[in-house]
């Protein structure tokens, strides 16, 4: 069974985020870009859907030239092959989710996986836009995942609990952190992925419907006061949040 | 121009959610601002004081009834609402950011060729237009999008729009029954929490960290959170360490709240955990470093050791 996961390559989380000079995207400089956190699930569970169907995997990823290190790093995890689809305009999700079902279906991949959503716009929609597009049932936010034939079962966090979820392939999964334990790449595997291809070619182009008019810093949250330094601050803590606050 | 607001409402067990309010009072406001109608839909069976909705400033709701939608279906909802909204011919919508928000929001934006706005915590009109103010970086910077397609579809964070004080007035209840939904994709069963409230939907958070040294620890917080009425957070640190589940998980790689509250214990401040809680509207913080980064967000702070601080805040609150 071909197998794909898309993958995006985000600013590390420990950055701190500049605005540009134009206000309407963040400052690149100095920014470390890594290969989205959630998507390291989704690769995961693309590679043990792999082992379990004696299938195949592929990794694409829609960007610029840098992306192919993220598609590396899939690779070396044991991914087969990789597809940048190149592109260096600002894209809204949906045109995103345009250009990469375009791909999946001529990849005709039947399962796919998306982390839940990508740590630099957080949309969280990616993956159930692309569903739709292809016509592919779609399960995001998942925690739990079992393949058996045709047939899928995955466990889904909702606010408070889980739901238990049935549906049959063609299928996209978004995949949310707890699902398994990302492997590490090997040295093996680092090495293999060295020898292993990433197709290049341009990304559909589609229009946006979304522009974005600024970007601004949240307004600065001023320190407040300090209290007390032990137990004895706790009673004006307590007044203060009862009648300054007026929250509890 | 637009012409109609079309508000999806969120039931669970047959009740309405919370967010539901909220979304109906920020489009009623948003209504009068365009000079548009408003109506609202709802998926399940039956549903308890449907009419309450007339509350918040709709007139008008469409319950799409069908036994076997009580729990969620992406495929059925994503159907139905998506032809209800066709015939209504509704060029705005506007659902939660929920669990179900977010899985159902960006099918119904393919199905209707709409643009689609994620996560609004503000709506501002200008010039006729609705420009959405939306956190990105986990709230480290925002932006003001405006959507440049006919159909919109906003999806509104909870906890941030206010439903503001309930009115005396009550919605018109119209009820269609769904023949058939397309059940391809179905939640067979639901497991919940038992009696444990959801970070993502709590008015009080009490959140730990690091400084609690051991996982036992974590009894501490979860009685100030019994004594609060509160959720459960935890940082990243812990529940990298397997003391949390990721569920309580408070920051750019777990949730992104603004509760009412937030006290935060034992937890320095990393910039992902910050990014992810420094919209609550309070803030405490409860540490020993004076220098931790956590108090230079924080409204109330007390640089103490949380053994002692945390058990007489608990009695403190009895009292």
């Amino acid at each position: 069974m071909k197998i794909a996961v898309c993958v995006s390559h985000v600013p590390d989380t420990a950055t701190k985020i500049k605005i540009g000079e134009e206000g309407k995207s963040i400052d690149p400089t100095d920014v470390t870009y890594i290969l989205n956190p959630y998507d390291e699930f989704a690769i995961e569970e693309a590679l043990k859907a792999k082992e379990k169907t004696d299938g195949e995997v592929v990794a694409i990823s829609l960007g610029g030239e840098s992306n192919k290190e993220s598609i590396r790093k899939a690779l070396a995890m044991g991914v087969d092959s990789g597809v940048l689809l190149k592109d260096d305009k600002e894209r809204d999700s949906v045109s995103l989710a345009k250009a990469l079902a375009e791909e999946i279906k001529a990849q005709n991949a039947e399962l796919v996986f998306f982390g839940k959503q990508a740590v630099d716009y957080d949309n969280s929609i990616t993956g159930q836009l692309t569903a739709e597009l292809l016509g592919y049932n779609c399960v995001s936010v998942v925690v739990g995942f079992n393949l058996d034939g045709n047939k899928i079962t995955a466990e889904r966090e909702i606010e408070g609990g889980k739901e238990i979820v049935e549906a049959s392939l063609p299928a996209v999964i978004t995949a949310q952190k707890g699902l398994n334990e990302p492997r590490y790449a090997s040295l093996k595997g680092i090495m293999a992925a060295k020898r292993k291809t990433i197709e290049e070619k341009d990304a559909a182009s589609f229009d946006n419907n979304v522009e974005i008019l600024q970007m601004k810093k949240p307004q600065g949250k001023q320190a407040g006061k300090i209290i007390g330094s032990d137990a004895s601050a706790v009673p004006e803590l307590v007044r203060l949040l009862k009648e300054e606050a007026k929250v509890i | 121009m637009p012409n109609k607001i079309l508000v999806v409402l969120e039931q669970r067990d047959n009740k309405l959610k919370k967010i539901s309010f909220e979304i109906s009072k920020a489009a009623s406001e948003l209504a009068g601002k365009l000079g548009v109608e408003t109506e609202a839909v709802i998926v399940g069976n039956e549903i308890d004081d449907l009419t309450k909705i007339g509350n918040y400033g709709i007139n008008k709701v469409t319950i799409l009834k069908n036994a076997e939608l009580v729990n969620y279906s992406a495929s059925a909802y994503t159907q139905v609402i998506s032809d209800f909204a066709k015939a209504a011919d509704s060029d705005i919508v506007l659902i939660g950011n929920t669990a179900l928000g977010k899985d159902l929001a960006p099918r119904l934006c393919i199905k209707l060729d709409a643009g689609i706005a994620m996560d609004c915590v503000e709506l501002n009109v200008s010039e006729n237009e609705i420009i959405a103010t939306r956190p990105i970086y986990a709230g480290k910077a925002l932006v003001d999008v405006k959507i440049n397609s006919e159909k919109k579809i906003f999806v509104l964070r909870p906890n941030v729009f206010n439903a503001g004080e309930p009115s005396q007035a009550e919605a018109e209840v119209v009820e269609n029954t769904v023949e058939s939904p397309n059940l391809s994709t179905r939640v067979i069963e639901t497991k919940k929490s038992e009696g444990k409230l959801d970070v993502a939907e709590a008015s009080i958070i009490v959140s730990g960290g690091r400084g609690l040294k051991e996982p036992d620890n974590f009894k501490m917080i979860e009685e100030l959170a019994d004594t609060l009425g509160a959720a459960v957070g935890a940082s990243r640190a812990v529940v990298d360490a397997g003391w949390r589940p990721h569920s309580e998980q408070v920051g750019q790689t777990g949730k992104t709240v603004s509760p009412n509250l937030y006290v935060a214990v034992g937890i320095s401040g990393a910039i992902q955990h910050l990014a992810g809680m420094r919209s609550s509207k309070f803030i405490v913080a409860i540490n020993k470093d004076a220098d931790a980064p956590i108090f230079q967000v924080a409204d109330y702070g007390i640089t103490g050791d949380l053994f002692e601080v945390v058990p007489a805040l608990v009695e403190e609150l009895k009292k």
